[in-house]
């Protein structure tokens, strides 16, 4: 009855906000967020995610061109160095360029080999004229957020491919095919989640058992062989949004457990809740039950599942089509652009094909850091 | 403890048919049946095509007659030690996969055991000592190595050994040993070499369960029975040790049953790029170029090892653990 | 009793540092201990008396710190502060356990699981004294059989989660004593167990303490265990002590407002409080007619289940109009799961559960279908025990109290917020709360809310589950008043359950006793109370402990 010390310590902290005024009347997002903005690390993730997703969004924009376009002349050009100043018999001025390259032929190893030419100045601009292009498929722009003013010029911020194609705009492309197979496919993940998690925890008994078998069993086959097993399956002629799709249900039919895990769990201990018998015995009907005095205890930790399942499927499907039985060409993932670093010979040659790795690490850290400040915060009510 | 072995024996039968399933599942997903496309292989390099063959093979896997047949017709070789026939390398599957899958085992065996080594008193360290240094640098590396993709580790590796150190690291075997005879030598030279592909698998799995232990510590550290072992005048470091640890151990074995399938996929993965001879290439290989009833034989076996793996896990949380050993 | 002092805690403070505010959890608390005898430390929650517990042993949880004063043991050769011990080193280990010894308020939680019984006390033992391992089990072995364990030999093998909460307690004592500890501190006790084991354990610390001597700290919030094992006691209240006096000073003149207004609120429980007059000829408005709740057990996946858990066994019992009938019993008696049964959260295996609605015939609402008990729920109300898990914290109070208005009536949303308006004024809160959630709110609101939930549709038959029992002492009354006043305005009928019988006696007029989901005791509840006829009754009665020292034996006559 006397509870000890240090449990008494929120509810007391809660008490001192309470009778300042300040959140008598604060619904549950307003205790989340109040909660959630207090994680420094969280917060940060938060941008991180939010930038990453307008890349995606934005991306026909933000890339300087096609990701298909390619040049042989540049195959594994190295990057450009972003120059602010130029100097010359005028002096020095701002007037940011790049360098076109001066490139021989390696007579041993017939590698083409780039050096930067101070003589072929590359002016560069924002929202210059470029290649155009379809924006979401829909509009027609040719304006292009960073670019060379001149789009004959040779630029290549991050390097070229081994196909003379400019990485960057590459690795922009592929954020959001990378990006949205983790939403897509968490959105499949949580349809079959939310509703086989929620039968089992809110009815119980012999559905609930057989449910818990399969997602036990699911949940202790090894991923990869699977995954691989049923993406060798594919008929190899199917066009790229067919196989698209494909990897998504792939990888959906073993993501879902872990939110079923969630959702069930929620269910479970929300079904024993004296304001749920209380509500039952209000008399208010099944479905108001559910919808109205169970799910909003749910969505929270719904949201915090989610953010932390899309990492998941985006490491799954970088490794799925970096072992090439993935996304396949010409759709542009990051892994699909790691299978290029996959040997030794390429990735010595021009190391900057690690650049797309670097994004999923980034992409899947902040996304973690994000999913965990959510779910600590996701119970403002917890003692 | 002999009967709660054989009940955990006995409650395995239905995964394992499950599994059975899902590898004959994969098996048969592909379009047309192994045999015709067997016969196109043969055609195409311009041999002539024995339908004496043919008609045998078909009997011997019940193409033709319906799934239930042929799932008991491949079912029931496997249960003579027959896996089928690969098509690619022209073998039985038998002779290819025992060798690989071993040495899977073998690698997957020392880096779950180098983990838990690892991880075990991170863990502890960190929760102990929680918002300490060594606690930060252990959260922020477990972050880290959770988000990195085992393959993208193993290329880093290759790259860093061979631009800055000129050696490479593939491969379990020198060269001089790959045929040699079991010798002294000859383990300390795998060992030479499996350190690389351990360390790379196991990196974040050690990240994992050492924040589970670090979780289920800090769980614990703070229940009333060890305050009252402290009221009784334990030292601390003895306390921590024999109480909360001891009480935080049993869901940390538990954690073998997710832990194993994670390994034995970066396995997979990880095999591919550092070109190990164990499954991970052979099982590649097999799916690319459909060859399924040696792909099968992977997938089955590999979901075997990991209910092996379980059923250990049961029974050390049963020695461990007076609750689940007496109820 | 010697009146030598062993234990001197000066001006002693401890502080918790939380967000950017810091919490003085203890406030300049000073006062002795004697050489055997009992100081009871008496408080509500948040009072301190805890925290001044683990403080004497160097417990107190991080963040929090011992800020000032001293703690002075006499260890025969001089006086040690133990606040400059630290709270680690070996120093401070020889007073524990050795010199000090501490028992806590979770039987059920302060022992291993992982470790036999036996091994904690032989580690204990082994810990302070130079004995062999032999030795100590055999020491052990002795000291379970004190304090009554059964079979002590087989008992050391066995782990804590094999006994029972008061067994556990009990090896918990053992532990605590096996070093011979000059001074023991029992926080809360017996704060978990029922009322019939706390008698048990409270006479065996007392035994215990004139065996050998002890000076004995006693935390508790209950005045009658006070009244009961206290020589002297100290009053605490938020982190301060509040009076300090001989047990019998204190009951018959407290000298502080709070001392007198904290045993007022306890002796205001002590007498039944004036009932609502009521209708000579009684009618029924609920008929519980051998009612049966039996889960099976051991089912396998298909197989037949080998045994049943009676929850509820044959239980029968009316309730008149206007009526309180008070259900009482200890833990696991069924008492919850009969009140829960009654509006069908749990289906009844047997029985009938007849009612008689405001208009039409009786129902038999045992067997009543989805629509009838539908058009039941709003004559039927229940009021939960624990006001925090019973309010949804994602809903206003507005929409937790309007709910069962929507449900169950055609009002408007204007007509809707005048009535929980009007609904929130009559159980004692301002009616303009209606936007604010639950988490405003303390305790005592809480169940306000509660009721004011329960009242809103003009129910005929409320279900009170322990409605006060998570409150502390001195808001009770309070709610049982408002209940009654409820009652005599709505003319409600009750049935109250409660293992607590002096909330029963205040508040009912009859009593049911249940035991093993059976009544074994139906009637007036002045009769059950003062002369109960059934074995298990008189023990149950008997060990309530009463606020009230001159009832004990040792008391000056």
């Amino acid at each position: 009855m006397s509870a000890p010390f240090d449990t008494a310590k929120d509810a007391e902290l809660l008490d001192q906000q309470v009778h300042a005024g300040s959140l008598v009347a604060a619904s549950q997002w307003a205790l989340i967020w109040h909660k959630f903005s207090r994680h420094r690390v969280a917060m940060v993730a938060l941008v991180v995610v939010v930038l990453i997703y307008l890349v995606a969004a934005f991306a026909e924009f933000l890339a300087p061109y096609d990701p298909g376009k390619f040049d042989p002349r540049y195959t594994f050009a190295p990057p450009q160095q972003i120059h602010l100043f130029l100097t010359d018999e005028e002096g020095t001025r701002f007037a940011p360029h790049v360098l076109g390259y001066k490139s021989q032929v390696d007579p041993k190893s017939f590698r083409r080999l780039f050096q930067p030419d101070p003589e072929k100045v590359i002016p560069i601009g924002f929202f210059v004229e470029g290649q155009p292009y379809k924006f979401w498929g829909i509009w027609e722009a040719n304006r292009h957020f960073l670019g060379p003013v001149d789009k004959a010029d040779p630029f290549f911020l991050i390097g070229g491919d081994r196909l003379g194609r400019d990485l960057l705009s590459r690795t922009i492309h592929g954020t959001r095919i990378s990006m949205s197979i983790g939403l897509v496919g968490v959105t499949f993940s949580l349809i079959i989640g939310l509703i086989l998690g929620g039968i089992s925890g809110y009815r119980g008994g012999l559905v609930d058992r057989v449910i818990q078998r399969v997602i036990e069993f699911i949940r202790s086959v090894p991923t990869i062989p699977l995954w691989l097993g049923l993406a060798a399956a594919m008929p190899k002629d199917w066009p790229p949004l067919q196989v698209y799709f494909a990897i998504l249900i792939i990888l959906s039919l073993i993501g879902w457990t872990e939110i079923a895990r969630v959702v069930r769990g929620r269910f479970l201990s929300l079904r024993r809740e004296d304001f749920v018998i209380a509500a039952r015995l209000d008399g208010v009907s099944e479905f108001r039950l559910i919808m109205r005095h169970m799910m909003p205890s749910l969505y929270s930790h719904i949201i915090a599942a989610i953010t932390l399942a899309i990492p998941n499927m985006i490491l799954a499907e970088t490794a799925l089509s970096f072992l090439g039985l993935g996304l396949q060409p010409p759709i542009v993932s990051w892994g699909v652009l790691l299978q290029d670093a996959q040997n030794l010979r390429a990735i010595t040659q021009a190391p900057w094909q690690f650049v797309p790795g670097v994004c999923v690490v980034v992409a899947v850290l902040a996304l973690n850091f994000l999913g965990d400040g959510v779910r600590d915060a996701a119970d403002p009510y917890a003692k | 403890m002999l009967i709660f072995i054989l009940k955990r024996v006995a409650g395995m039968i239905p995964a394992m048919f499950a599994i059975s399933i899902l590898a004959f599942t994969v098996i048969q997903l592909p379009p047309g049946d192994y045999v015709s496309t067997y016969a196109a292989q043969i055609a195409q390099t311009g041999e002539a095509v024995d339908s004496a063959v043919l008609a045998n093979l078909r009997e011997r896997y019940g193409l033709g007659e319906n799934v239930a047949v042929q799932y008991f017709k491949w079912i029931g070789g496997i249960a003579r030690g027959d896996f089928g026939q690969s098509f690619e390398w022209n073998q039985p599957v038998t002779e290819l996969v025992w060798g690989r899958m071993g040495m899977t085992a073998l690698i997957s065996f020392l880096t779950l055991i180098t983990m838990w080594a690892v991880s075990l008193p991170i863990g502890i360290i960190s929760a102990v000592r929680q918002y300490s240094v060594i606690d930060y640098l252990t959260t922020t590396f477990a972050f880290l190595a959770t988000a990195v993709p085992e393959f993208l580790v193993a290329i880093v590796l290759l790259y860093i050994s061979t631009m800055w150190f000129g050696v490479s690291v593939g491969g379990l075997f020198s060269p001089a040993f790959e045929n040699a005879p079991f010798s002294l030598a000859k383990v300390l030279d795998f060992l030479q070499h499996a350190w690389i592909p351990i360390l790379v698998i196991g990196l974040g799995s050690t990240a994992a369960l050492t924040r589970i232990m670090r979780a289920n510590l800090l769980d614990e550290l703070h229940k009333p029975y060890v305050e009252a072992a402290r009221a009784k005048g334990l030292p601390e470091g003895r306390l921590v040790l024999t109480y909360p640890v001891r009480v935080a151990l049993n869901p940390f074995i538990s954690t073998i049953g997710w832990v194993l399938p994670a390994l034995i996929s970066g396995e997979l993965i990880v095999s591919t790029v550092l070109n190990l001879p164990t499954a991970g290439p052979l099982l590649l290989q097999a799916l690319k170029s459909q060859d399924m009833y040696l792909a099968g034989a992977f997938i089955l076996l590999t979901g075997g090892l990991v209910l092996i793996g379980t059923l250990i896990s049961d029974i050390l949380l049963a020695i461990s653990d007076p609750r689940i050993r007496l109820s | 009793m010697s009146d030598e002092t062993i234990l001197k805690v000066r001006n002693l403070s401890v502080d918790f540092p939380i967000q950017k505010s810091v919490v003085h959890a203890v406030r300049d608390v000073s006062f002795d201990l004697k050489r055997g005898e009992t100081l009871c430390v008496v408080g509500e929650s948040g009072s301190g008396k805890s925290v001044t517990a683990r403080a004497i042993l160097q417990l107190v949880a991080k963040p929090g710190a011992i800020t000032g004063g001293q703690i002075l043991l006499d260890t025969g050769s001089g006086e040690v502060d133990i606040v400059k011990l630290g709270s680690r080193g070996l120093a401070i280990r020889e007073v524990r356990g050795r010199r000090i010894a501490m028992i806590f308020q979770e039987p059920m939680t302060s022992l291993s699981p992982v470790h036999t019984i036996g091994h904690q006390i032989v580690e204990t033992i082994l810990l302070h004294e130079k004995i062999s391992k032999e030795e100590a089990r055999k020491r052990a072995a002795a000291l379970l059989g004190r304090v009554r364990i059964p079979e002590p030999e087989k008992a050391l093998d066995r782990y804590s989660f094999e006994f029972s909460g008061g067994m556990r307690q009990r090896a918990m004592i053992a532990m605590a004593l096996s070093c011979n500890p000059e001074i023991l501190i029992a926080d809360e006790p017996t704060t978990a167990l029922d009322v019939t084991t706390q008698a048990e354990i409270l006479s065996l610390i007392r035994e215990l303490q004139r065996d050998r001597g002890m000076a004995v700290l006693f935390i508790t919030h209950d005045m009658g265990v006070v009244a009961q094992i206290a020589d002297r006691v100290m009053v605490m209240f938020r982190g301060e002590k509040v009076e300090e006096a001989g047990v019998f000073d204190l009951f018959e003149r407290p000298q502080q407002a709070y001392t007198r207004a904290l045993l007022g609120s306890v002796l205001k429980l002590e007498t039944p409080a004036p009932r609502p007059p009521r209708p000579v000829a009684e009618k029924p408005i609920a008929k519980i007619e051998n009612l049966e709740l039996h889960f099976p057990l051991n089912a396998g996946f298909m197989g037949r289940p080998t045994n049943y858990l009676k929850a509820i066994d044959g239980v029968s019992l009316t309730i008149n109009q206007g009526e309180t009938v008070g259900v009482v019993g200890e833990s696991g008696s069924g008492k919850t799961t009969l009140g829960r049964t009654l509006l069908r959260v749990y289906d009844p295996t047997g029985g009938q559960v007849m009612y008689w609605p405001s208009n039409g015939e009786p129902v038999d609402i045992a067997t009543l279908n989805k629509a009838g008990m539908k058009s039941l729920y709003g004559e039927v109300r229940m009021v939960f025990q624990d006001p925090h898990s019973s309010l949804n914290p994602r809903m206003t109070i507005y929409q937790t109290i309007s709910e069962p208005l929507r449900t169950n009536t055609d009002m408007t949303e204007r007509q809707m917020m005048d009535r929980v308006s009007e609904l929130l004024s009559r159980v004692g809160l301002p009616p303009d709360i209606g936007d604010r959630y639950p988490h405003a709110f303390s305790g005592g609101q809480r169940q306000r809310i509660s009721i004011a939930r329960a009242v809103a549709v003009r129910p005929r038959l409320i279900i009170a589950d322990e409605p006060t029992s998570a409150l502390d002492v001195s808001l009770r009354h309070q709610v049982l008043d408002l209940m009654r006043d409820l009652q005599t305005e709505y003319g409600l009928s009750y049935l109250f359950i409660s293992h607590d019988i002096s909330v029963i006696r205040y508040f009912c007029d009859r009593v049911a006793v249940m035991k093993n989901g059976k009544i074994v005791e139906v009637g007036d509840v002045v009769q059950i109370c003062e002369r109960p006829q059934h074995e298990y009754t008189q023990n149950l009665i008997g060990a309530v402990p009463r606020p009230d020292p001159r009832l004990r034996a040792d008391a000056p006559q």
